[in-house]
């Protein structure tokens, strides 16, 4: 017996090109049938579904990091809202201080017009009165003057004695 | 380095065994001394039927190469099994022959000018045929690919109709290991570019080894058949890996093979490009190899166990019982480590076929390693 005898007689080591043909045509038809139908669909919807996994760590990534900007952009409103009231208050205050002391001013300047008023009113009053006074004065005189005058120059000689008197005078300037 | 580990010894196991096995054949029958090669096997299956004497390497041979029917109980010389369709076609004599295999009578009557010897068919007027039997093997990996499609189909359609939702059932059964053919295998020897239009073929090749190498595993029908532990169905397999990385090489692969770049010209074609050319052939090779040295040294080891139960039986019956529980538990032993090496062997074919196409697609600014 020698080796090469060994390997003739092995049914284990001679492949038989019937089976080689069976095994070829059951995998290639398996090959083709799985792709189509098994590894096809089951490889889309496993990339599918790892990208939806991922997408949905992503945007739970997103919105956390959303809602701490969030958080901080409420406390910026707080802060910012605080401020603004403050500032409203200061403005009422001033505001109303402002009113008061406008209406203060308004006041006294009305109370001063009205004043200025009554005084002129009360000078022109007087000073009418004054004229009126002045008038009747003027009017008492010149009657005065006229009787005066009548019995002065009732005589001839009485006007002559005037006229030379006045006449004195004009020489004298 | 594991994986190699068990590889080497598992070759060391099935060249031992086939010694043996050989050696117990020729040296079963003094005729075979002087006898002609060829008819050796005949003459010593003669001398089985005419003592009945247990012969542990016919029994062994006998369960891990392919049949004609699928031996189901009883005794050799007149077993319950169940026929399967022999296909023959001859030019010479009566054309194609479509027959159950049941037609033979296991040997005892020949049908349409062919006869059963030693379980293989022959002509008895010695013309030229082909033999496209659906056989003990064929059988088993239809069974193998419909059960594939029955499986991977329907887990399709679970994904279909749950679109975007956690596995569940079938699901979850299956798409850990899809994954990792996709992630681990594919995508980390491929590369990320060019793994994609791979991997249908890695994952079919993988379930195709795994599941063949399960059903091996299971002693009764309808599994049991020595599917990848067949030289015939390795080196179908090797061939496709060889196709592949025949056709899908670019030109920086192969000018790395046929011209290796900054290396003398003397140097390249009388070392680098014999070297590398054989090389090409040489992986494939080794795949086929190693696939079917390590299922059917698997399947000889078992089978070896049980056979020890008879062995021992045959010079007293109360050897056979006592070292049953022995046999028994390495047997239980060696069931459990086939386990993993079905899982292991299969991972390896998909592992080193991803990393032979990696080579063959890696682009020129990758590391140059030779």
């Amino acid at each position: 017996m020698n080796i090469h005898g060994v390997l003739l007689l092995n049914p284990l080591l001679s492949p038989s090109y019937g089976l080689i043909v069976w095994t070829l045509l059951a995998f290639l038809t398996i090959l083709f049938l799985l792709k189509k139908f098994a590894w096809k669909p089951i490889l889309n919807a496993l990339s599918e579904r790892e990208e939806s996994i991922q997408n949905a760590l992503d945007s739970a990534k997103k919105a956390k990091e959303e809602m701490a900007s969030l958080q901080a952009d409420n406390e910026k409103i707080l802060n910012e809202a605080k401020a603004e009231r403050d500032k409203l208050l200061k403005e009422g205050r001033e505001m109303k201080d402002a009113i008061i002391a406008e209406a203060k001013s308004k006041a006294q300047k009305e109370g001063e017009r009205l004043m200025a008023i009554s005084r002129e009113n009360i000078h022109n009053e007087k000073m009418a009165a004054i004229t009126e006074l002045k008038n009747q004065v003027a009017t008492l005189s010149l009657e005065i003057a006229e009787r005066i005058l009548k019995e002065e120059l009732s005589s001839q000689e009485k006007q002559k004695t005037l006229v030379k008197a006045l006449l004195d005078d004009v020489n004298l300037n | 380095m594991r994986i190699l580990t068990i590889t080497r010894s598992k070759l060391f196991l099935l060249i031992a065994g086939i010694l043996f096995l050989s050696g117990r054949v020729l040296a079963g029958d003094p005729e075979s001394q002087a006898a002609h090669e060829a008819d050796t096997h005949d003459t010593t299956a003669t001398a089985e039927h005419n003592d009945e004497e247990f012969k542990a390497g016919e029994f062994i041979v006998d369960h891990v190469t392919d049949k004609y029917d699928w031996h189901l109980w009883g005794p050799h010389s007149d077993p319950v099994s169940i026929p399967l369709p022999v296909i023959l076609y001859s030019s010479e004599a009566g054309g194609l022959s479509i027959f159950l295999s049941s037609k033979f009578h296991h040997g005892k009557e020949a049908h349409n000018g062919y006869m059963l010897k030693e379980g293989h068919i022959e002509r008895e007027d010695g013309a030229a045929f082909y033999d496209f039997s659906i056989t003990k093997t064929v059988t088993e990996i239809l069974i193998a690919s419909l059960l594939m499609l029955w499986i991977f189909i329907s887990a399709a359609k679970a994904y279909a109709r749950r679109p975007g939702q956690a596995p569940k059932g079938l699901q979850s059964f299956v798409e850990p290991i899809i994954l990792f053919v996709r992630d681990d295998l594919a995508k980390a020897s491929i590369g990320e570019k060019h793994y994609k239009r791979f991997v249908p073929f890695l994952l079919t090749a993988f379930f195709f080894i795994f599941f063949n190498n399960l059903l091996g595993l299971i002693p009764i029908f309808p599994g049991g058949a020595n599917v990848t532990g067949n030289i015939a169905v390795t080196f179908t397999l090797a061939f496709l890996v060889l196709i592949i990385t025949l056709f899908v090489g670019n030109k920086h692969y192969w000018g790395h093979i046929l011209w290796m770049p900054g290396v003398p010209a003397w140097v390249k074609i009388f070392l680098l490009t014999p070297i590398e050319v054989i090389g090409v052939f040489q992986r494939p090779f080794v795949l086929m190899i190693r696939l079917f040295a390590n299922i059917a040294a698997g399947h000889i080891v078992i089978l070896s166990f049980v056979c020890l139960i008879f062995v021992f039986g045959s010079s007293s019956a109360a050897g056979g019982w006592g070292f049953m529980p022995v046999s028994m538990a390495f047997a239980l032993f060696m069931n459990a480590m086939e386990l993993l090496v079905a899982f292991l062997q299969a991972y390896v074919f998909a592992l080193l076929t991803a990393m032979y196409i990696g080579a063959c697609v890696e682009e020129p600014h990758h590391a140059e390693h030779h």
